[in-house]
């Protein structure tokens, strides 16, 4: 089982990649900044379970939570809004950026 | 009615009037084999389908119910829904479902915008908006317009946290408990919480 590597409050960066198949990280939140608001589980990784890969270890998913400015720049409503999408840790790195 | 008319009555098309499908092909011969090669039996056939048609969205109001009259109960809901669901006689099976509780401060709604992820083990059938690509889209990129088109208008400085249920984790929302609702039962207090609300493009209400 897998170590998660991020922590409650880190800031991380969603890789801006576009890779073919069973994808579960959305577009809209591709190279976007959010904050870990906590580890959902430690699950079986969607990309190879929807092909019937069974035996590979489960992956740390963790609550994202982005500020809506931050995800559509024309945004008009409260600036604390957010959206929190569950995403796999091999679709983040830890960024700097405030 | 005499039906001597000019006018042409819409046709709902009867079941039988399309081809099956490939898929609905390839169900049937599956089934068929199944019981056939007594895999399965018909009995737990019928009982896995009523199994899959029993849940609907009053189980989740007498949750949330039950979290207005019992704190402690509310607190275990935040834990995990899937074990304190099992105190009031719920199985609701392995995929883990989490409750996202609303504060005076903040307001949860839930959306899967990749496809359809839905409570489906607590709420039973999702409803057709939910998996429309017009809901999908707009509630993350506009939720307080969304919002409204429900008849839900929600103060500016409420915040707005849209939940996208992209993984194996489900979601609901615990409500707040409406005003002039001291006096009322737990059933009554489950009766003010609809499976909009669950989601939580609706707020709940008293009943008239």
């Amino acid at each position: 089982m897998s170590t998660p590597q991020f922590t409650v409050g880190q800031r991380v960066r969603v890789r801006a990649v576009f890779p073919p198949g069973h994808i579960r990280t959305p577009y809209y939140t591709r190279g976007r900044v959010g904050t870990i608001a906590s580890l959902a589980g430690i699950d079986p990784n969607p990309e190879q379970l929807a092909y019937g890969q069974l035996d590979h270890p489960p992956v740390p998913v963790y609550r994202v939570r982005f500020r809506q400015p931050d995800l559509w720049p024309n945004y008009t409503g409260h600036p604390q809004d957010t959206t929190i999408v569950d995403i796999c840790e091999h679709w983040l790195e830890a960024s700097d950026d405030a | 009615m005499t039906h001597n008319h000019p006018h042409v009555h819409p046709q709902q098309p009867d079941l039988e009037d399309a081809p099956f499908t490939e898929y609905q092909v390839m169900a049937q011969a599956m089934e068929e084999l199944l019981l056939a090669k007594g895999l399965i039996t018909a009995e737990a056939m019928r009982q896995g389908i009523e199994a899959m048609d029993a849940p609907n969205p009053a189980d989740g109001a007498r949750l949330v119910a039950r979290c207005w009259v019992d704190p402690a109960f509310e607190a275990r809901m935040l834990e995990s829904v899937n074990s304190a669901a099992k105190e009031l006689g719920l199985n609701l099976g392995q995929t883990p479902i989490h409750a996202l509780q609303d504060t005076p401060q903040v307001h949860h709604v839930i959306v899967c915008t990749l496809c359809s992820c839905y409570p489906t083990a607590l709420l039973g059938e999702k409803p057709d908006w939910y998996t429309s690509r017009a809901y999908r889209a707009r509630v993350v990129r506009e939720p307080r317009a969304v919002l409204a088109e429900f008849g839900t208008h929600l103060p500016d400085d409420i915040e707005v946290h849209v939940q996208d249920s992209t993984a194996r984790h489900r979601y609901i929302v615990i409500p707040i408990r409406p005003e002039g609702t001291d006096g009322l039962t737990e059933a009554e207090l489950a009766a003010c919480v609809t499976r909009d609300c669950l989601i939580g493009v609706a707020l709940p209400r008293k009943p008239r």
